[in-house]
């Protein structure tokens, strides 16, 4: 709690303590990170609730998103009004969730979100792979991990492969 | 907040249809309006109770329904009377009406939002709910049945009666629920909901725990469970930078990393195999230079003070001159660098330090520890090859799970997309190669022919060497003087030409074969090791005629001593035997060739040679020819980038089999030479860094990267089998060769290993040579040796068979998961047909209620048309694995597959309902629930029952 200003009461921050992977601090630093963005757009103080988005513009640009090649993707399934613009509250939560305290299942709900396959592929190669080899790696990760033979990639199938992958956890997560 | 409140009411509305009894179904087929409209009471339990069991799965018991029923209406007495603070209770009904219908609408989007984007999110949390049920279910069944008895008996009076006391049931209801919410309320953090949701959520809960905790008792467990998360959280910090820490103390991690991620696995093996040799060195440095360098420094007699201590008269104008020292002679030989320079005195220094002893056994230890290592190393890589490697996502996980999220550094960033570019092309040579089709016999005939052609080289090439090797012997004894420079260095320059073309020879051959790169690198090192193994055995053969040569000298060595010490008693003092012998300085005594240090310089010289031409042959063939390349390109006739010399690619297998014949080198010689260890730790901590920073500046990747097999196995196996070649001169040299009579540790002794008998009979007691005696007996020798063949050959044996086990292990894994598939496939199959038309299956409206209709729709229309990739798939995925359930779940649901929704019984069902946990798969289920959005609820279970 902030000596010269109230950012949230009490009851907010255990709500958010509660509701996220963070201590005390750590959302007041988040909130520290989220002013700094936009100095005059977000408030100092949030007891109230006020009703503030920041656009994906400037939440890209953070230092922590700014070389992942999946930033925008990242921001859009967690902003609420599906275009990519966080509030506060979003914003919290998407650290909450690639925080590395939280568990394999959620990080696996949005890590589905966020990967689709040849758009992955592509940012992850720098379009670097020929179309025919985009084609052979897409194949073969249809083919390993569809598991109901359904030609497509399910959430079962995803969690499934993920729940297997050694260095997920260690991989899909951010320090804030 | 009212918002919020809505939403909750509006699951608690959904949650009380479904598991509404049979009695309230009747009721609840016109919807949720009637439900709503029934009172206050209904309503304001099941915000209390919804709340409660929000997150939870709602299929309980029809009769649990109804039960509660009654009994919720107590609660909702002893609330109104308990908390004053209810103005939520005691809505009005419009505003309820009004609430729900917004909170209708709220929840609708809910789903859609849960269907559309994250269908998944709905099913993360099935199955934990799933998880939980078990217990719950009961726990609540129990209360359910005491609440049963107690409402028979006081069913009549408790409509009217707002007096009544709180029961003992209803307290442990009322307990489980808070306890219900209290795990809510650990576990949101877990859900994948809008925080937005989360908040709601929780301020419901928290205030329904607030309220009732009061009745029950505080809730001590926060203030624990805050600590706990706080130590957690710490832990983990703890173990993040420890694990950091450990891997900050490998050396040269990101260099080799940074190489894997542009030049590939296979370049990257070579260093992590130069890593491994530099910390075997520095252990066998260690060893020498701990207990033989130093303390002979430091306790020996100091230098000049014997004659094997001292540079010998002739030799003092020259001996510090630099061309002498580095050439190891001069001061540099007669210094502990060499085994001459050490004395055979017993103990020297305070410490009574036993040197020729200390001296032996370092040198056995080398060998041994070389020996122990190696094979650990290849037997621990083969556990690795063998287990955990699960390759079967291969892709997926390259993928999915390559990116490092916690990468902030534009370079790194650039490496690692490097890295994951690399890895996925060697993965696609690895697919392709296993796709590869092509004419078997055509392949067989022309690896033969390659295998036969590299055969006639290597044969060629090695008789070449022997009748080399023969003539210059003759040579040799001849006398070196009557013939020319090429007849001196003629096996020199044969060994160098071979070893410059064959490598270039075998590297066409192999293009014959057409095998997978990696493979085809074997072979190559194969081939060019058995190449250089004629030069090893040029080396022993010159070595050894060296050795015969200064063991003859050093007998007329000896007689011409005798001679001198006789002359220089007679002439000086004749008569007196007694007296001290005369101080002659120590540079001037006569003294032997001492062979083992001629042995030591040969060694040495040869690795600082190899070290020289290692680096010159980097410096010129990659650097200037890099440097050339890049700038001459802009003044040449044609392309020097693409065309003829190009950037030179690193060549493993000539650095790696550089590598394995240096440490053979260093393996036979570090006997005769302490420190030779020494040299090759500082040879491979500049070669290092030297190739990392050549392989960056100067080369290209290799044309197809391809994958190192994880283990360097093969790598390992070639060094074992050199160091097996090695140790046999060495141990040949210290077993049968007498050493030299006045130089190094041995001095005096008919034999080097006589050192351990002297120990056994003058530093430990009598019975313990008379044991040992006994023990080196062959008689209880052989038998052991017997002993030691037959557990070998038991052991291999039962690990052929473990192996064998193995692999038919997997192969039936891999079969069952292929039949897994297949079966999947055909049930999806049957299952799309069934959704050709949608009418059948689609849930029956009445049932379902008004809220629940739009869903299923939605879902099945999306699942018709999402034939997209992964994204649009996911409605489908769900609808369609639930269909994909009813198969299997249709016998025990007493329903034949084909009826599933359309021909759902009506609420009768309530009396032949099967037990609860299986309606998830019932279609009838309303998928409208937010909680527990109906085509999920199948997926989690799914694979579970078809095992």
């Amino acid at each position: 709690m902030g000596n010269k200003q109230t950012i949230f009461t009490d009851e907010q921050l255990d709500a958010y303590q509660d509701c996220t992977f963070f201590t005390r601090k750590e959302i007041l630093r988040l909130h520290g990170r989220y002013h700094e963005m936009a100095p005059n757009v977000v408030p100092m103080d949030y007891t109230k609730d006020p009703d503030v988005k920041l656009p994906m513009q400037l939440i890209i640009n953070m230092p922590e998103l700014k070389e992942n090649p999946f930033k925008e993707r990242i921001v859009s399934s967690f902003s609420e009004d599906g275009e990519g613009s966080l509030s506060f509250n979003d914003f919290v939560d998407m650290f909450s969730v690639l925080s590395e305290m939280a568990p394999r299942e959620l990080k696996a709900i949005y890590a589905f979100k966020i990967y689709d396959l040849e758009q992955t592929l592509n940012k992850l190669t720098r379009e670097e792979l020929t179309a025919e080899e985009i084609t052979l790696v897409c194949e073969k990760v249809i083919e390993e991990a569809d598991m109901d033979g359904d030609g497509k990639l399910g959430f079962a199938d995803f969690e499934n492969m993920i729940s297997k992958a050694p260095d997920f956890l260690s991989t899909f997560h951010i320090r804030i | 907040m009212p918002k919020h409140e809505k939403s909750t009411e509006g699951n608690d509305g959904s949650g009380d249809n479904e598991e509404g009894s049979a009695a309230e179904n009747e009721e609840n087929v016109k919807g949720t309006d009637k439900g709503r409209k029934r009172a206050t009471p209904r309503t304001a339990r099941s915000h209390g109770r919804g709340r409660a069991r929000h997150g939870d799965e709602e299929n309980e018991d029809d009769e649990d329904g109804t039960r509660r029923a009654g009994h919720h209406r107590h609660r909702n007495r002893r609330r109104g009377r308990a908390a004053g603070n209810e103005g939520s209770d005691s809505d009005t009904e419009a505003a309820k009406a009004r609430k729900n219908q917004a909170n209708q609408k709220s929840k609708e989007d809910d789903e859609e939002e849960e269907d559309g984007k994250g269908g998944k999110s709905g099913k993360g949390k099935n199955e934990k709910k799933v998880d939980k049920k078990p217990d719950k279910k009961g726990k609540k069944e129990k209360a359910n049945k005491k609440k049963k008895d107690k409402k028979k008996s006081g069913s009549g009076s408790d409509s009217d009666s707002e007096e009544e006391p709180i029961t003992e049931e209803e307290l442990a209801k009322l307990k489980e629920e808070v306890e219900e919410k209290k795990k809510l309320i650990a576990t949101l953090r877990n859900k994948p909901w809008k925080m937005k949701k989360k908040l709601s959520v929780l301020k419901e809960a928290q205030l329904f725990v607030e309220k009732f905790e009061g009745a029950l008792g505080k809730g001590k467990g926060k203030k624990f469970y805050a600590y706990k998360v706080m130590m957690t959280k710490k832990w983990m910090k703890f173990q993040r930078d420890f694990e950091n820490f450990k891997t900050a103390c490998i050396p040269w991690e990101m260099k080799i990393k940074e190489i894997e991620s542009h030049f590939g696995s296979s370049v990257a093996s070579y260093f992590i195999f130069l890593r491994w040799m530099y910390g075997i060195n520095m252990i066998l440095f260690g060893l020498t230079f701990g207990l033989v360098m130093v303390p002979e420094a430091l306790m020996g007699k100091p230098y000049g003070s014997l004659p094997r201590k001292t540079v010998p008269r002739a030799e003092e104008a020259t001996a510090m001159n630099f061309a002498t020292l580095w050439d190891f002679s001069g001061f540099a030989q007669y210094s502990v660098l060499f085994y001459g320079y050490y004395n055979n005195q017993r103990t020297i220094g305070w410490l009574k330090f036993r040197m020729p002893l200390s001296y032996f056994l370092v040198g056995v230890g080398t060998i041994g520890y070389s020996f122990m290592i190696v094979i650990r190393t290849m037997a621990r890589n083969a556990n690795d090859d063998g287990g955990g490697d699960d390759t079967s996502f291969n892709f997926s996980w390259k993928m999915f799970t390559s990116w490092d999220y916690l990468i902030g550094n534009p370079e790194t960033a650039d490496n690692k997309f490097a890295s994951i570019t690399t890895s996925f092309k060697e993965a696609i040579v690895e697919e392709q190669e296993s796709r590869k089709e092509e004419n078997i016999h055509l392949t067989r005939f022309l690896r033969v022919l390659a295998n036969f052609l590299a055969l006639c080289t290597l044969a060629g090439s090695g008789y070449l060497i022997f009748f080399v090797v023969r003539r210059s012997q003759k040579f040799a004894l001849e006398g070196l003087e009557n013939y020319g420079w090429w007849e001196r260095n003629e096996v020199n320059m044969v060994m160098s030409l071979l070893g410059m073309f064959c490598p270039t020879l075998f590297d066409v051959i192999s293009s014959l074969e057409n095998y997978h790169p990696r493979i085809a690198l074997r072979w190559q090192l194969g081939r060019i090791f058995a190449l250089f193994l004629g030069n090893l055995y040029t080396f022993i053969i010159a070595l050894m005629d060296e050795i015969n040569l200064k063991l003859e000298e050093e007998k007329i060595v000896k007689y011409n001593m005798t001679i001198w010490e006789a002359s220089l008693y007679n002439g000086t003092i004749p008569e007196n035997s007694t007296a001290p012998p005369i101080q002659v300085d120590p540079a001037d005594v006569p003294r032997g060739p001492c062979w083992e240090t001629m042995v030591g310089q040969e060694f040495v010289r040869l690795t600082v040679s190899d070290t020289m031409t290692t680096y010159i042959t980097i410096l010129i063939g990659d650097f200037l020819r890099a440097v050339f390349v890049r700038f001459f390109n802009y003044c040449w006739c044609w392309d020097l980038e693409y065309g003829f010399p190009s950037y030179s690619e690193f060549d493993i297998s000539g650095n790696v089999l550089g590598l394995i014949f240096n440490q053979g080198m260093i393996w036979m010689g570090s006997f005769y030479a302490p420190c030779l260890p020494a040299i090759n730790v500082f040879r491979l901590h500049t070669s290092m860094y030297l190739q990392c920073w050549a392989v960056m500046c100067c080369n290209v990747p290799q044309e197809r990267v391809f994958k190192a097999s994880r283990s360097n196995n093969f790598y390992m196996a070639m060094l074992l089998f050199i160091l097996f070649l090695s140790t046999l001169p060495a141990v040949y040299t210290i077993v049968s060769i007498p050493p030299s009579f006045d130089c190094g540790p041995f001095s005096g002794k008919t034999r080097m290993f006589e050192v351990i008998s002297e120990t056994l009979e003058h530093d430990f007691p009598s019975w313990f040579g008379k044991v040992f005696g006994y023990a080196s007996n062959p008689g209880l020798i052989l038998p052991f040796i017997l002993l030691m063949v037959l557990s070998i050959y038991y052991l291999n044996a039962t690990s052929k068979s473990y192996k064998e086990a193995n692999l038919e292990l997997k192969k039936k894994l891999q079969s069952q998961a292929e039949e897994n598939k297949r079966r999947n496939k055909q049930k999806a199959q049957k299952s799309n047909e069934q959704e050709e038309n949608p009418f059948e299956t689609e849930p029956p409206k009445p049932k379902g209620g008004k809220q629940d209709e739009s869903t299923p729709n939605q879902d099945n229309k999306k699942g018709q048309d999402g034939n997209e990739s992964k994204k649009t798939g996911q409605p489908q995925e769900a609808s369609s694995s639930q269909v994909l359930q009813h198969p299997s779940l249709a016998p025990s649901n007493h329903y034949p597959p084909q009826s599933q929704a359309g021909n759902l019984p009506p609420p009768s069902i309530a009396v032949t309902r099967p037990p609860g946990p299986r309606r998830y798969g019932m279609p009838g289920y309303p998928p409208g629930n937010p909680c527990f959005p109906g085509p999920q609820p199948g997926m989690p279970r799914g694979p579970h029952n078809y095992r």
